[in-house]
């Protein structure tokens, strides 16, 4: 019992994670119709501003700098190499994030270094006790962070001025221009939002262990998490994003020789296997709409 | 005064859409734009609110002047600020957010005076009122409509451009719409309405126009238009023996367009 209750908070520790990453996903989907492969480049940069800045600096106020300016990259990447190719094919846009990509990680990895960056955090890989089991409490921390962002984001979404402007120009953007919102602040502050999220990820995931260069592989978990609570739902990001960490560290911990082939790796194969289930019964993900975009 | 200027569109560098158009909407008044299917009419309200580039569209020549400042170099979004909203032929709601979360990005432009907009909005339209909270979605066509003028009227704007209100209604809905835009316009909104019901637009504008393949072919006061025998014969369906026959035709061939388009 114990070990099941610490195995399903490490899974909310990584899903948290997932979720992060998949929201900025989303959000790009949201306002361009476009999946973005920069997430992973926003990820590291997060995380590697932190490792630096705390050398000079309280760890929050770390983070909440290197925020700010992940944020203001992903809000210049969109203004320089997305806005000039509005109204060019979706995929020719998808290529161009893919490039965006790898340039920003290459000069990140310049910054990391081929060994392990510490991060600075209060919390290492120190344990807690809860309800008698022992918990990291990297998990807890990232956990909790979490919820308290997308509730956040989730209110913003749902009350702001400026987060009303960017629903009304996901679902028309002629319509919102016509109302007067200017549908380039919506992309800048998408990216923005996007960058930050997924700074923050990097961050939480490299709290404890430490960053190095592959951490961005991460990243792409993302991607089945997004297919499975649909492209265009943020409460579904965050819902398939729990999910497919709680159920990879169940079967990590549990179903350790659950199949011949994969051994002990096999609960790297389950996030797709995942989404492939839910994909054959609600084809548009768990909470999509049927507009998405189909092959 | 709004206006047009000798107005040329092209749509992806090379559809004349537009042939030296010119158009006045004086302050204060309700003018009517009517014209078949394909003539220009919506091209001609996408120059003055600056939604051409959304369709690859473009002023050749010629020019949009509020108040005799050209205008149509402006995005929309400042075109809006500046207190001109279209409502877009096919209402065009945002379906998934609320009744009161469209009004809400109506008001986009002008934040400060969200409150009173509401419910000036709601005095409006007392059936949006009851439905605030609802799925925009789920409202009746002629309720979608009323949501997308109130949506337009949320940031007080001066001028009005509204899009074929009537289409695709039953008669009782277009009488309220047309009661609806009287009011409006009585309580200082200038209007332009674009319409295919000529019946409709001319019993409550002052002025008229009719486009024609791009080009303007009558500008007349709106009682001379319905006097005009070729008016009432395209427009109105009533032929020299008031023939219903030929009406239905034209109807007929309309809705085929539409659905082609
Ligand atoms: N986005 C567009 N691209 C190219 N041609 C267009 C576009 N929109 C309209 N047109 C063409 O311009 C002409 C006028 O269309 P429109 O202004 O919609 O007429 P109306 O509103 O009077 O029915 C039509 O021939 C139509 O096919
Ligand atoms: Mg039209």
């Amino acid at each position: 019992m114990n070990e099941f209750v610490a195995t399903v908070v490490r899974g909310l520790g990584s899903g948290s994670i997932y979720a992060l990453l998949a929201l900025g996903f989303v959000i790009i989907y949201k306002s361009m119709r476009v999946i973005s492969f920069a997430q992973p480049a926003f990820m590291m940069a997060g995380a590697t501003l932190v490792s630096h800045l705390v050398l000079s600096m309280n760890f929050f106020l770390a983070v909440l700098v290197a925020l700010l300016l992940t944020a203001l990259l992903g809000a210049g990447v969109e203004r320089l190499a997305l806005r000039p190719m509005i109204g060019r094919p979706v995929f020719v846009i998808a290529i161009i994030t893919l490039g965006v990509d790898i340039v920003i990680r290459t000069v990140v990895n310049s910054f990391i270094g081929l060994d392990i960056r510490q991060m600075g955090d209060p919390w290492g890989l120190e344990q807690v006790g809860v309800l008698g089991a022992n918990i990291d409490q990297r998990h807890l921390a990232t956990l909790i962070t979490t919820l308290i962002v997308v509730a956040a984001l989730f209110a913003f979404y749902r009350w702001s001025r400026t987060g009303l402007a960017m629903r009304a120009a996901s679902s028309d953007q002629e319509v919102a221009l016509a109302q007067g919102v200017s549908v380039g602040r919506v992309f800048s502050l998408s990216w923005a939002l996007a960058a930050m999220l997924a700074g923050l990820a990097g961050v939480f995931l490299s709290t404890g262990i430490g960053l190095e260069q592959n951490l961005w592989l991460t990243a792409l978990k993302a991607l089945p998490v997004i297919i499975l609570g649909g492209l265009d739902s943020l409460g579904g990001a965050v819902v398939a994003g729990l999910s497919i960490g709680v159920v990879e560290a169940l079967v990590g911990s549990y179903g350790g020789d659950l199949h011949p082939v994969f051994g002990g790796d096999f609960f790297l194969v389950v996030p797709y296997l995942l989404m492939l289930l839910v994909l054959l019964v609600k084809p548009y993900g768990l909470f999509g709409t049927r507009e998405v975009e189909r092959i | 005064m709004l206006a047009a200027k000798n107005l040329e569109v092209v749509y992806d560098d090379v559809m004349l859409v537009l042939r030296g158009v010119s158009l006045e909407v004086p302050r204060g008044r309700i003018v009517a734009l009517l014209g078949a299917n394909g003539a220009g009419k919506s091209t001609l309200l996408r120059a003055m609110s600056g939604l051409l580039d959304v369709h690859d569209g473009e002023v050749r020549r010629g020019e949009i002047t509020l108040d005799g400042v050209p205008i149509h170099h402006l995005g929309a979004s400042r075109i809006a600020a500046r207190g001109v909203k279209q409502v877009m032929e096919g209402r065009r709601i945002f379906v998934d957010l609320t009744v009161e979360e469209n009004l809400r990005v109506g008001a986009h432009a002008r934040p400060r005076t969200v409150k009173v907009n509401l419910d000036r909005t709601y005095q409006l339209f007392p059936v949006l009122a009851d439905r605030r909270k609802k799925v925009a979605g789920y409202l009746s066509g002629g309720e979608q409509q009323m949501l997308a003028i109130g949506r337009a009227l949320m940031s007080d704007p001066e001028y009005l451009l509204l899009d074929e209100p009537s289409l695709g209604l039953a008669p009782l809905i277009v009488q309220q719409i047309r009661d609806v835009i009287v009011e409006i316009n009585a309580a200082g909104t200038t209007v332009l309405l674009v319409e295919q019901n000529a019946a409709m637009a001319l019993a409550i504008a002052e002025h008229g126009y009719v486009l024609e393949n791009g080009a303007m072919v009558m500008d007349k006061p709106a009682a001379d238009l319905l006097a005009d025998g070729d008016v009432r014969e395209f427009y109105l369906g009533l032929g020299a023996e008031g023939a219903a026959r030929s009406f239905r035709d034209v109807k007929h061939y309309r809705r085929r367009k539409r659905w082609l388009s």
